[in-house]
């Protein structure tokens, strides 16, 4: 039984500049329950921002409502919006650490009047360095520090007051690859040891397929995609979506490869170039070479990309097929018929 | 000693105490005016800045009325504001001559100057420092004091150091319109006696005051910046 943790209801956000009215958020609903690692993707200026802003009353929603554990944030005075945050940690892209404080200056910032004696305060430290593995760089300021550390010190931070839940807002795109994946490792480490629930705003559908159980696709203010990464992957709905997978995925670079007429995808006369798309558990049958035996037709595998995403195979195949035309339009027919999706990207 | 003193300073020489007390006055004038200025402009630069557009207490009314009022003080000239105030000095100080009466013109002078300065001082502190600032859930005097003032230690003793330097030249132009002081010391033997060893003497007294003030800001601003 899981329960929800954060509710938007109806949420619009408009923008005045200049007596102009922008609206960068228009009828948000979502919902994210305890205990999940939950995406927000969209390209910039999408609204991703102003959308997790909204969460801690930051930025403040127009109109709609925003629920935290089943409390309306909407409207609420700033002393009490004041204690909601202590129960939001919340990260950034640029870490915003305190230039002026040591490591343990900037974790123990939020604590201030906590009412928490010294050694408490020490204590709590020492763990949280403990947990983002970072025992030794407690006098170290911010400057010494590699971006990977410094979004450490800055988890530690927005976790010292126990919250319940952590807004990461692109909190991986200032890092090289190698440091993103080191930054979501611990990210999932927090989920799974604490129970901690995340939402994590990205531009970069990876992220989100390296941690995410749930994603929400924001477009131009409006959530145009939602469910389960696994079912938005193997079958999105929407153009936007699509694009974005496609950038997670080698099979993406075919059209490239078709456009420049690469050697790799030319064809000779009656040859199909088809990219077949794998879905839920078909991978583990032997199409390619049932096909092959059956109806007597040549594929010629060009490249594949396979992955394993919740547990379950995503991806597919560019493959070359020749033979009798015939035979090559039952092997097609009998293909569709295994609920695999073929798309015949050329022909020869 | 004397005999050198004599020979280099022929005039100055003969008013020795007089020098020596323009000096000190010099420097109660630029430390009075100073700390009451500092803390006046710090509180003018915090309301500044905390009420602008986007602010963490944003007000227009109050922004607005604040901004007016330093461009008005600003436009005026000094030696006219000196004379301008007069009666409002005699009123506050009890007399409008000597150091006590050129405290309130000097500080009326400066903290405006002052006060942009440190305006331009805390917005140099990122807006993703008050953000996350804000997002720990701290209240708006914790981020004054926890983020403004301590993130923008380095920037507000850098036009400190300007502005004490600024200072200095207010505290010679008030000297003349009565007030004491090195720049009344150069004015009335340098200038109306043409006594110009009075003159070198009181510009290398100034040099050397800048230059102390200026070594100094330089040197806590490198301590506070890690
Ligand atoms: N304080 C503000 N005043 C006016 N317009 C704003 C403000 N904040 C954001 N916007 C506008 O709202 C839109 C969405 O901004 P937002 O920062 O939420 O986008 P984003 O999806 O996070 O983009 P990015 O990936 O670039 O961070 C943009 O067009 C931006 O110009
Ligand atoms: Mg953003």
């Amino acid at each position: 039984m899981t329960s929800e943790i954060i509710r938007t209801e109806h949420v619009v956000k408009t923008f005045t500049v200049d007596k102009k009215a922008h609206s960068v958020l228009k009828d948000v609903n979502l919902s994210i329950e305890t205990g999940e690692i939950f995406g927000i993707i969209g390209y910039s200026g999408a609204g991703k921002s102003t959308l997790v802003r909204c969460f801690n009353g930051i930025e403040k929603a127009n109109e709609g409502s925003i629920f935290f554990e089943g409390q309306n944030i909407v409207g609420l005075k700033s002393r009490e919006l004041r204690a909601i945050r202590r129960k939001i940690g919340m990260i950034f892209q640029q870490f915003n650490l305190m230039p002026s404080r040591t490591v343990f200056g900037n974790i123990a910032l939020p604590l201030k009047h906590s009412g928490l004696s010294k050694q408490q305060i020490n204590k709590r430290i020492t763990e949280l360095l403990e947990l983002v593995d970072l025992p030794d760089k407690r006098d170290a300021y911010p400057s010494q520090l590699s971006g990977g550390q410094k979004q450490r010190v800055a988890i530690a931070r927005a976790l010292v007051n126990h919250p319940k839940i952590l807004l990461c807002d692109e909190a991986t795109s200032a890092l090289d690859p190698k440091t993103t994946k080191s930054i979501l490792y611990l990210l999932k480490k927090l989920n799974k040891e604490l129970g901690l629930t995340i939402v994590v705003i990205t531009h970069e559908m990876s992220v989100v397929k390296e941690i995410c159980q749930k994603v929400s696709v924001l477009d131009k203010g409006k959530i145009i995609e939602h469910g389960d990464v696994y079912s938005v992957f193997s079958n999105p709905q929407q153009e936007l979506t699509r694009s974005f997978i496609e950038t997670t995925s080698a099979l993406g670079s075919v059209k490239a490869l078709i456009e420049t007429q690469s050697p790799v995808v030319q064809l000779q006369p009656g040859q199909l170039l088809l990219k077949i798309s794998y879905t839920t558990s078909s991978v583990s049958e032997p199409l390619i070479s049932y096909i092959s035996r059956t109806f007597h037709v040549d594929a010629n595998i060009v490249f594949g990309d396979i992955q394993i995403l919740s547990g379950n195979p995503l991806g597919g195949l560019i493959v070359i097929l020749s033979g009798q035309k015939s035979a090559i339009d039952r092997a097609l027919e009998y293909v569709k018929q295994r609920h695999v999706a073929v798309e015949v990207l050329n022909h020869g | 000693m004397d005999n050198v003193l004599q020979f280099l300073l022929p005039n100055v020489s003969q008013v020795m105490d007089e020098f020596y007390l323009s000096i000190i006055q010099t420097l109660q004038m630029v430390f009075v005016s100073g700390v009451i200025s500092f803390v006046l402009s710090l509180i003018i630069g915090i309301v500044l800045i905390s009420t602008r557009k986007g602010g963490i207490l944003a007000n227009s009314f109050v922004f607005n009325l604040f901004d007016k009022l330093i461009n008005l003080f600003r436009s005026i000239p000094f030696i006219i504001l000196i004379a301008a105030l007069i009666p409002l000095t005699r009123l506050i100080s009890g007399t409008a001559v000597g150091v006590q009466g050129t405290l309130f013109p000097l500080i009326v002078g400066i903290t405006p100057f002052f006060s942009r300065q440190i305006e331009s001082a805390l917005s140099e502190v990122d807006d993703g420092l008050i953000e996350s600032g804000i997002a720990m859930g701290l209240s708006s005097f914790q981020i004054i004091v926890s983020v403004y003032l301590k993130e923008g230690i380095s920037s507000i003793v850098r036009v400190t150091t300007i502005t004490v330097i600024s200072l200095i030249g207010l505290t010679a132009i008030v000297g003349v319109v009565g007030g004491g002081g090195i720049g009344d010391f150069a004015i009335r033997y340098g200038y109306q006696q043409n006594q110009l060893d009075a003159t070198y003497v009181s510009i290398i007294v100034l040099l050397i005051f800048v230059s102390i003030v200026q070594i100094l800001g330089t040197f806590i601003s490198k301590k506070t910046t890690h």
